[in-house]
């Protein structure tokens, strides 16, 4: 930061430190590496979404070339433990354990049955053709609508029902308001479940060293010391022999927030064996059996009154989670989500969701970019936007006048939201001229009267990021919402650094090196930090909740103002003067003149090499420490606006994405080309969201979507162009300012683009309440209006 | 996902390729350009004996162009047929190549390959039943040329015998006045169709004289839809329309029955419009 | 492993002569990380729908997932290391990396590869031209904007 406290680093666009490496092939991912004595896993995993295993024969499996094991839960149970989510948060929280091998009973089809190792991975999977299991199927729970239906299939059969939580959020007189409401417009909307699909698959290679007692870990993950903790519990292992090493991460997107069963399974097995084990699922077993998120079928209603103003919202969340909530987090954690936002831009007086979250015979839901949000967002803007039409009036109109304006911040919602530093209205300004508003809607008029099905959506939207201790806290799972960063001067007065934020591809490391860089007053190249080693770096909270800027680069600068202050000590003892007199610019000790006195490089080896010349009891601390976790506020929350300009082919059902916009709020921007890109990325998982992703099951509980080819990722061809722009209000609450950017593409792409679908076929009465958006679905609303 | 064990085998000549057919006795797989065995390995689902990698046969690569058309040796690719056809072989071929999947995939796969697989979704056979296309069965038993419209039997079914290969693939030259294109509907660029139509109309003038209409993605096999054909040269596109809600027309949970006869009739028009256009420029 | 088919192959693997004996049925992309030790070529989907594996054999992007080692026999192959080594990606890697074209990069190797090929194959693509060739090429991060300004900053299109 300069004298006058304008940033010399910060809020410049810089590419990522690593993009050099990696463009040149030189990514380290988790496969990369072979460990010589390495066996390699595969799973047998149940075909069945639900069955007893009567009996499992793997003698043959056993004799065959390259096996050097055959393993079951009898095996594992000896040296790991089940898993047991809990969560203090959800009081009544029903779970189930979760064994990381099938203890006698299948709860979802994929769920790990037993593991082979073997010499070649080939070798295992030949083996697994050879295990002889005698399934008995039970009926399978696949319908979250219908699971808590009388007579309705068990998804466990030893717990009285499917539910696994039920809960409500409420405050206000939601009745009254309903009552005296002047419009009510209500809808049923349904979500289809979907998957992170990173494109390096979960994997890890675990070694266990039997004369130390140490497990060590490589695994591709977002929070290398949560993953460390937990294992230390489940293998009863102390911390300190228990080394969690995330390497480049190839995508993570929540999937790898998780600790999978196959993951416990493959860290057991190599401590059993006392052998190297790698397990590297592949795509049949990521679509299968990575954590999936969002099946929700949500009936809302929302009341305005004479005035236009909405007054209340009142839901009922059912949140179809899978067999197990997922471990350690919880995936009730996404329930909550699902229904917290939903409103939150909007002044109400009234608020009240029901939320019931109950088990199926799927594979696990669990925290996935934007947690919850894109269904909150999706159900507030739909319904506002079918409210506005229904006045006869813009939609943009209506949302102004309903928006909390600034001078009403800060408040807690009847939602029970801490709101603060928002900018609906300013967010909204800055998107009309984004888009050059009344020029586009010419072209749509244009478009229309030429005989396009064009539409035009918006989606504003409040997302809470940056989670506080409180979210996992409260409920006794042991999750760091803080972060620490340590730093060290290196002899050629170069700062290396560690932090427990973890790199995954959204470029956090180069942005905490910058604001390192920043608050030392270095170049920016002067400073790598580096993430991912339990073994080096400090603990805290990795890759979660859009942390990274409004968390770790608080750390960050807290840490880079200590070794400013000790440099600067160490320099007023050389120089004989104090403190105050110096400064650091540019990588060296000027005095007050702006005379340089030292470089770096000389001051630091003066203090390394030659202590001497430092009065006794004055040598200085040149490696420092800073940890930081936010002491109020239990998210931050952030807000813009999204809008998607669609066309739908008449003939086919097909909509098509034309252009897409942004604009965003995450406070201060660190580095706003990271940003930029961030927000793209998660827009196309939005709109992923909205017209193609779907991890389809049939009633039996089998999928149907377990291949790439026939999960539609989105793909460049069908992408549009997207058009992002900031309004910056710091966050009060932090010295930078920052706050989450993360998922905030993906928290109100896909609102937008449902909106945008439905201004289309608003000419023909007809509307879609479902995601994704099927062209089959598009042309039947068509031609239901057609006969009509 | 690592494929069961197999044997491998790289035969020199065509010869020696159905030779290795014949000893396999059921249990030997043709390895073209892989990119649909490949995955049904990787998945297990298929577990030959031995594959017989015909990559390298001689002349497996020709294109030979001459007055009865364009035949094409077994391993001939996807792109190098398109980049053929773009400096002037058939006009349908050159429409209908670039929507095979991905550059990377097209890069590899053979033409002869995607009609021995018969997926009623893909490109390839439906043109090759729109053109009449010819394909030389070769087998150690000696050589057969089977008409495309019977070579395709049903889904992933053909008339090949189990120790036959494509050997070749003849497609006449186009006929004078006709012009073609070939169209599909997908929810994404280069997937499988949902729907698709390789079509051709024969002008005199601006008047439709003649019309070849064959759908894909909507079947067991590449269909024939003769009774549109009539009615396009007769009574117009509405009519060829209609005519469409006779053909029989195999639906899926995703997209039923009357999504696709729609898309189908979409297509239609879309690819009769886009050619008459042409033609009357 | 016993009774396991195996075939003699020689080949070219950037630039280097390799002579070995490899499982009939161990996959090209396979052999080149494992074997080779070549880890710049990722794997995605192992059924041929990512792109993540993709490398030049004999002039061409392929999928090394559908491909056997096997098949490596007389070939010339090349992988990311040597295709960005020879300085022919310079200016895509460095649109690359100036747009922030990658996050977490386990497609980019693919892509940048399919993108150098299209360049070859038609030097002023326009951004629908790159969103088609690049659409066998998954990427979960960047949602494709800054991967087609990239390329089209690469074909000197921008300024």
């Amino acid at each position: 930061m300069g004298a006058d406290g304008a940033f010399r680093l910060l809020g410049r666009p810089a590419p990522r430190t690593e993009a050099a490496r990696l463009v040149a092939g030189g990514g380290a991912y988790t496969d990369d590496l072979d460990h010589p004595r390495q066996l390699h896993a595969a799973f047998l995993r149940s075909p069945h979404a639900h069955a007893m295993i009567a009996a499992l024969d793997a003698g043959a499996a056993r004799t065959m070339p390259g096996v050097a094991a055959v393993l079951t839960w009898d095996d594992l149970s000896g040296v790991v433990q089940p898993m047991e989510t809990r969560h203090g948060a959800f009081p009544g929280l029903v779970s189930p354990l979760q064994y990381p091998l099938a203890n006698g009973r299948v709860a979802y089809q994929g769920e790990p049955v037993a593991l082979v190792l073997a010499a070649s991975r080939a070798a295992a999977e030949d083996a697994l053709e050879a295990i002889d299991v005698a399934y008995e199927p039970l009926p399978a729970a696949a319908s979250a609508e219908a699971a808590l239906d009388p007579g309705a299939p068990r998804a466990h059969p030893a717990l009285p029902d499917n539910l696994c939580w039920a809960g409500e959020i409420a405050g206000g007189d939601v009745d009254g308001a309903f009552r005296d409401a002047a419009l009510v417009v209500e809808e049923t909307f349904r979500f289809t479940r979907h998957t992170g699909v990173t494109l390096e698959p979960r994997g890890l290679l675990a070694a266990f060293e039997p004369a130390a007692g140490t497990l060590d870990v490589r695994i591709s993950h977002q929070q290398p010391h949560q993953l460390q903790t937990y294992l230390a519990r489940l293998f009863r292992l102390p911390m300190t022999r228990v080394r969690v090493l995330t390497p480049d991460v190839g995508g993570g997107f929540g999937i790898k927030m998780h600790i999978h069963a196959d993951e416990v399974a493959a860290c057991a097995a190599a401590i059993l064996l006392g052998r190297p084990v790698k397990f590297i699922a592949d795509r049949l077993e990521a679509m299968a059996a990575d954590v999936h998120a969002r099946e929700h079928i949500v009936k809302a209603r929302m009341a305005v009154d004479a005035r236009g103003l909405i007054t209340a919202f009142d839901v009922e969340d059912r949140h179809g989670l899978g067999a197990y909530s997922v471990y350690p987090r919880s995936s009730t954690m996404e329930t909550v989500s699902a229904v917290r936002t939903i409103g939150a831009p909007y002044g109400m007086s009234a608020y009240r969701a029901r939320m019931t979250a109950v088990f199926q015979n799927k594979s696990l839901t669990g925290q996935y970019r934007s947690v919850g949000h894109p269904i909150a967002c999706t159900v507030t803007e739909v319904l506002v936007e079918r409210a506005a039409r229904a006045r006869g009036e813009d939609v943009l109109s209506f949302r102004a006048r309903n928006y909390t304006p600034v001078a009403a911040l800060p408040l807690t919602n009847p939602a029970g939201v801490r709101l603060m530093d928002l900018s609906h209205a300013a967010c909204l300004e800055r998107l009309e001229a984004l888009m050059d508003l009344p020029r586009l809607r010419q072209e749509l008029a244009d478009g229309r009267a030429a005989g396009r099905l064009l539409g035009l959506g918006f989606a504003a939207f409040v997302e809470l990021t940056a989670s506080g201790s409180e979210a996992y806290g409260m409920g006794d799972v042991a999750v760091a919402a803080m972060d620490t960063v340590t730093l060290a001067l290196e002899p050629d007065g170069s700062v290396k650094g560690e932090a427990s934020v973890s790199e995954i591809g959204q470029g956090i490391a180069t942005t905490l090196a910058r604001v390192v860089a920043e608050g030392i007053g270095l170049p920016a190249e002067q400073v790598r930090i580096f993430t991912g080693d339990t073994r080096s770096a400090p603990h805290g909270g990795g890759a979660w909740s859009s942390r990274g800027a409004a968390i770790g680069a608080e750390a960050a600068h807290g840490a880079a103002r200590r070794l400013r202050a000790a440099i600067l000590e160490a320099a007023a003892v050389l120089a004989q003067t104090v403190p105050d007199t110096l400064d650091i610019i540019d990588g060296a000790v000027v005095d007050a003149s702006g005379q340089a006195r030292f470089t770096l490089e000389e001051l630091v080896q003066t203090a390394l090499f030659r202590g001497y010349e430092f009065p006794e009891g004055r040598l200085p601390q040149l490696a420092v420490s800073h940890q930081y976790g936010r002491p109020q506020d239990r998210a931050i929350p952030t807000n813009g606006i999204q809008a998607s300009l669609i066309e739908i082919d008449p003939g086919t059902g097909l909509v098509t994405c034309l252009n897409h916009w942004v604009v965003e709020d995450c406070g201060r921007l660190l580095n706003p080309l990271m940003v930029d890109e961030q927000i793209r990325g998660g827009v196309v998982q939005g709109i992923g969201e909205a017209l193609f992703e779907a991890c389809r099951y049939d009633a039996d509980g089998q999928l149907l979507t377990g291949t790439l080819a026939d999960y539609l990722l989105p793909m460049a061809g069908e992408m549009p162009d997207i058009a992002i722009a900031h309004v910056e209000t710091p966050y009060s609450g932090s010295v930078l300012g920052a706050k989450g950017a993360g998922e905030a593409g993906t928290c109100a792409a896909a609102a937008a683009v449902l909106n945008a679908v439905n201004d289309a076929l608003a000419p023909f009465g007809a509307s879609i309440a479902e995601t994704p958006v099927t062209p089959v679905m598009v042309l039947n609303a068509l031609a239901q209006q057609a006969a009509a | 996902m690592k494929p069961a064990p197999f044997g491998y085998a790289r035969p020199a000549t065509i010869a020696e390729a159905v030779g290795l057919l014949a000893e396999g006795d059921g249990g030997a797989r043709i390895l073209a350009g892989g990119q649909s065995l490949m995955p049904m390995l990787n998945f297990r689902l298929s577990q030959p004996a031995i594959l017989v990698d015909i990559n390298r046969v001689a002349g497996g690569g020709i294109i030979i162009e001459d007055a009865e058309g364009t035949e094409i040796g077994p391993v001939v690719r996807h792109a190098e047929l398109l980049r053929h056809c773009a400096r002037g072989g058939h006009p349908l071929l050159a429409a209908a190549l670039p929507l095979v999947a991905h550059a990377g995939v097209r890069n590899r796969g053979t033409v002869c390959g995607s009609l021995a697989l018969a997926d009623p979704a893909a490109e390839m056979p439906a043109c090759a039943v729109a053109l009449d296309a010819r394909l030389k069965l070769v087998s150690s038993r000696g050589e057969r040329w089977v008409a495309a419209d019977d070579f395709f039997t049903g889904i992933y079914d053909t008339a090949l015998a189990e120790d036959e290969m494509i050997a070749a693939v003849r497609y006449p030259p186009p006929a004078p006045g006709w012009r073609w294109t070939c169209t599909e509907f997908a929810r994404r660029h280069g997937d499988f169709a949902i729907a698709g139509l390789a079509a051709g109309l024969g002008c005199d003038g601006a008047d439709i004289s003649a019309a070849r209409l064959v759908a894909f993605g909507v079947g067991e096999r590449p269909v024939r839809l003769a009774d549109a054909e009539a009615a396009l040269t007769g009574d117009g596109v509405d009519a060829a329309v209609r005519a469409l809600d006779d053909v029989e027309i195999l639906g899926s949970g995703e997209y039923p029955e009357a999504y696709r006869r729609t898309v189908i009739g979409t297509l239609l028009r879309r690819a009769v419009a886009g050619l008459c256009s042409r033609v009357a420029a | 492993m016993s009774g396991e088919a195996h075939v003699d192959i020689a080949c070219r693997v950037n630039g280097e002569e390799i002579v070995d004996r490899v499982p009939a049925r161990l996959s090209l992309v396979d052999f080149l990380r494992h074997r080779l030790g070549l880890t710049g070529t990722h794997v995605g989907c192992e059924h041929g729908v990512c792109g993540a594996c993709t490398i030049v054999l004999d002039g061409r992007c392929v999928r090394g997932c559908l491909l056997l080692a096997a098949q490596a026999d007389g070939a010339e192959i090349e992988t990311i290391e040597e295709a960005s080594r020879s300085g022919r990606l310079d200016a895509l890697k460095d649109a690359f990396v100036a747009r922030a074209a990658l996050q977490c990069g386990f497609c980019t190797p693919g892509m940048l590869l399919t993108s150098a090929e299209l360049l070859a194959d038609m030097p002023a693509p326009d951004r629908a031209e790159i969103r088609a060739a690049l659409s066998g090429n998954y990427c979960r991060c960047t949602g494709y904007h800054a991967i087609v300004d990239a390329v089209e900053a690469a074909a000197g299109l921008k300024t």
